[in-house]
């Protein structure tokens, strides 16, 4: 039986020739998000801004969210938002933080089902007080620098400092354009895209460490290979696995996103997004950057001649 | 690496069929599992979220301030009264300010003999003979000049605040338990906040009503001297307050001072008023509440007496006669289920502090099961997809990881079956997430099997070299994801922490399963094939 091989076994793909490419693209992409995120901020759910969110369905018909909108701008609750939401029957509804504390948050759903009364089905009800809100926002914060931190330390513990901040770079990279992706997109920001940010940030670093063990056992076996011919090497090796991994998790992703359901659709989708972008980093950032990292790698004074040692790879013994 | 002991193919042989059996009772209903299932067997089903069952989150919050305020109230009551004992102190500016209460003693040789009777309101709350400090509620602090402060010792506070929450628990359990509801879940939440969880509940409206309410009742006398335009003007006299009417109406103004609380009510039931077949609560009172209310009534026929439920007046009937049997009705335009309610949370007890809905999350029933269905749906397609991608990527190998995928499924529904963890629909997507990612350790097992068998070893020795190989990178890989999951576990809640879970699960129980099972799958097709190369 023929089996399925995305790429040959021998491929010479030169990765780290397009490392001055992938790092300018990279650093713009960033700097983009940063801007995007600047320019026009984030859509972030109840969970971090406090308010109240209810999704509702309707009876009788596809929804009139035109009727609906001006229904609740008569309750005068400030600031609604009203969407569709999966089925056209079905709408979302959000509506900002009420001043006055708790008791003003919860007296908006009795507002509104007053409002509206037996014509919708109420589907699913939150609503976030301010002080909550705030201790979701910190934790979400201090929870992926925290999963940063140990990592680094762990990878430190199994690696050299090198790898520990290669690993860290690539990651934080991941993170800031999952964010941007999160800008870009409009997608709600809320618990569950944290959620996700870790899980990105679990899966970028589950690829580049799978990497970077085939590169320290290069360098185990290969004292004196240039360091450039090295880390290409062991992309190289590594590409089967790293792509077949990539494409089981983008399918089990993919099947979530169309299948799951609109609840979780942000939370999916940005996964999605961010398995790809933690499979490009492992390969595009975070092995070239050991190069700039710390040339005394590269094993000798071989780190001039970058270039012509392309054609030295040494056949395996 | 490819060597199995008997022993070791039992165990692991053995650990699947006891995950396969714990996962059986999943699939009855409660009933069949009393009837048919052995009781000595794990008999637990796993425990669905609220947003996968439909139910109400509620988390609340004790309204500090609001009871500190209280006390600091009640402590100026008692200030006043310790003052008036013989012989007298004078003072000026007895007053709450912030929070402290604080007094001018007016004479300095005064000082020291008020010093005493204020130590004696500090309220100890444990006397530290076990050891450990003596705690009191409040502090004393003396200024110059005769000025007395007392405030909250924080250790004080912090241990009432810890009663306050014990004592609104059991208000909260008292209260819920009479609806009969599906019995909900009331837990402390960090210094002071409570979490109720309400599964399946179907009216998340009336349950937040009966919960948060205060339900503070108290009965008045109304004095019906004081004119309206008095009244609203706010020329009261001394002792008495301004209350409005539930119902509307005009305001009303009552003593101060309550003649009884709920706390002399033994009883409350819903009874139906003879004449009019009107809902009613119907009350009885404790002995000593009995003898205050047939006092009272003696003292004050004629007169209206106002029935007060935090702060608002809900009925106030004449008083004709005298009652001396201790027991009364409230009447006041009720439906039965609102006298229902009312006798719930008189029959409970009022309160000790406020408490506000911090946070709320409900879920009905339609769209937990819709979300049920897309999990389920999502689940199944996806494993299908990843099965026939190693299929045809593997080949024969594709079959054993395949094989070793449905066991990680088991394993890890089991595992939750057995904690008790909760399932929600993100844990759905932890799982449907893990099964895309368990499949690496399979292929990082497998390219490394390929890469030693092209370079020249023998199919044993290629497949015992790729395992060992490809372990220690697993363990990297595995623990760097499980770093991650774990801090998302210790941040996250509610249904995020179900993902969480059902993320750490899924990477140990991959681990698991291709240290052994794998191993043990392609090492008993070696031994039984004798193969000659590697299918890979």
């Amino acid at each position: 039986m023929r089996l399925l091989r995305l790429f040959p076994d021998d491929t010479k793909i030169p990765f780290m020739k397009w490392r001055k490419w992938s790092f300018l693209f990279s650093g713009i992409a960033s700097v983009l998000c940063f801007i995007f995120l600047y320019t026009h901020g984030m859509n972030t759910g109840i969970d971090f801004q406090g308010g109240t969110l209810m999704e509702i369905q309707t009876k009788s018909g596809p929804a009139d969210l035109e009727q609906i909108r001006q229904t609740l701008d008569g309750l005068n609750l400030g600031e609604v938002q009203v969407q569709s939401f999966g089925a056209d029957d079905d709408v979302l509804i959000r509506i900002v933080r009420q001043e006055g504390g708790d008791e003003a948050q919860t007296a908006v759903v009795g507002k509104v089902q007053a409002a509206f009364g037996d014509t919708v089905d109420y589907r699913r009800t939150e609503v976030v007080g301010p002080r909550v809100s705030g201790e979701l926002a910190e934790n979400g914060i201090i929870g992926v620098l925290a999963a940063l931190a140990l990592i680094m330390v762990y990878v430190w513990f199994r690696f050299e400092w090198q790898y520990s901040l290669g690993a860290v770079i690539a990651t934080l990279h991941d993170v800031v354009m999952t964010i941007g992706f999160f800008a870009i997109a409009q997608l709600e920001f809320n618990l569950s895209s944290i959620a996700a940010i870790l899980t990105i940030v679990g899966y970028s670093l589950n690829d580049t460490v799978v990497v970077y063990d085939r590169i320290r056992e290069m360098r185990r076996k290969y004292k004196r290979l240039n360091l450039v011919v090295l880390l290409d090497l062991a992309i190289n090796q590594t590409l089967t696995r790293t792509t077949n991994t990539a494409l089981t998790t983008l399918i089990a992703l993919a099947a979530l996103v169309i299948f799951g359901g609109e609840v979780i659709r942000s939370f999916t989708a940005s996964m999605l997004f961010g398995v790809l972008i933690g499979t490009y980093s492992s390969i595009f950032i975070a092995a070239p950057i050991l190069i700039f990292l710390d040339p005394q790698l590269a094993g000798d004074k071989s780190a001039k001649k970058v270039e012509d040692d392309s054609d030295e790879a040494a056949e395996p013994a | 690496m490819l060597y199995f002991s008997r022993w070791k193919v039992t165990t692991i042989l053995l650990t699947i069929f006891v995950a396969f059996v714990v996962l059986i009772p999943n699939y009855l209903t409660s009933d069949q599992i009393k009837t048919y299932w052995p009781s000595w067997l794990p008999g637990r089903q796993v425990v669905l979220g609220l947003d996968l069952q439909g139910g109400v989150y509620l988390l609340y919050q004790i309204d500090v301030n609001d009871y500190k305020q209280k006390r600091l109230k009640a402590l100026e009551g008692d200030i006043r009264q310790a003052m008036r004992d013989e012989p007298r102190i004078g003072y000026t500016g007895l007053s709450v300010q912030g929070d402290v209460v604080q007094l001018k003693i007016r004479d300095a040789d005064k000082v020291s003999e008020a010093a005493k009777r204020l130590g004696n309101l500090l309220n100890p709350l444990s006397t530290g003979a076990l050891g450990g400090a003596a705690v009191t509620e409040f502090q004393l602090d003396q200024g110059s000049d005769g000025l007395m402060r007392l405030g909250f010792a924080p250790a004080g506070l912090e241990k009432r605040l810890g009663t306050v929450v014990q004592q609104s628990i059991e208000v909260i359990r008292r209260r819920v338990d009479q609806m009969g509801a599906v019995e909900p879940s009331i837990q402390r939440q960090g210094s002071d906040r409570i979490l109720v969880e309400a599964p399946g509940e179907k009216d998340p409206a009336r349950l937040k009503n009966i919960i948060g309410r205060t339900a503070q009742m108290t009965f008045h006398l109304v004095d019906l001297n004081v004119s309206a335009d008095e009244a609203a003007k706010g020329n009261l006299p001394p002792g008495e307050i301004l209350l409005k009417q539930k119902e509307g109406g005009m305001p009303m103004v009552v003593d101060e001072t309550p003649l009884m609380t709920g706390e002399d009510l033994t009883d409350a039931q819903t009874s139906f008023q003879s004449q009019t077949n009107e809902p009613v609560v119907s009350f009885r009172l404790s002995t000593s509440g009995a003898r205050k209310f047939a006092q009272v009534t003696t003292d004050n026929v004629g007169r209206l007496f106002a029935i007060v439920l935090d702060d608002e007046i809900i009925s106030a009937p004449r008083i004709n006669e005298p009652i001396t049997q201790g027991s009364g009705q409230i009447s006041g335009h009720f439906t039965v289920e609102t006298a229902n309610d009312l006798a719930v949370l008189l029959r409970a007890g009022a309160l000790p502090a406020k408490l506000s809905v911090a946070e709320e999350r409900t879920v009905g029933p339609g769209l937990g099961a819709d979300s049920i269905a897309a999990g389920e749906r999502a689940a199944l397609i996806g494993t299908v997809a990843v099965v026939i991608f190693m299929l045809a990527a593997y080949g024969l190998f594709g079959v054993f990881a395949n094989v070793a995928l449905v066991v990680n499924l088991i394993l890890i529904m089991a595992i939750i079956t057995i904690l008790q963890a909760t399932l929600t629909l993100p844990g759905i997507a932890g799982i449907v997430l893990t099964m895309g990612m368990a499949v690496d350790s399979n292929v990082l097992i497998y390219e490394r099997i390929r890469e030693e068998q092209r370079l020249g070893r023998s199919p044993v020795s290629a497949i015992d070299a790729g395992f060992r190989r490809a372990f220690g990178t697993i363990l990297d890989a595995n623990i760097t994801t499980l770093i991650a999951a774990i801090v998302l576990f210790q941040m996250g809640s509610g249904p995020v922490k179900g993902f969480a879970v059902t993320h750490v699960i899924g990477i140990v129980t991959t681990m698991f399963t291709a240290i052994t099972f794998t191993r043990l799958v392609v090492a008993t097709w070696v031994r039984y094939r004798r193969p000659s190369v590697v299918p890979l």
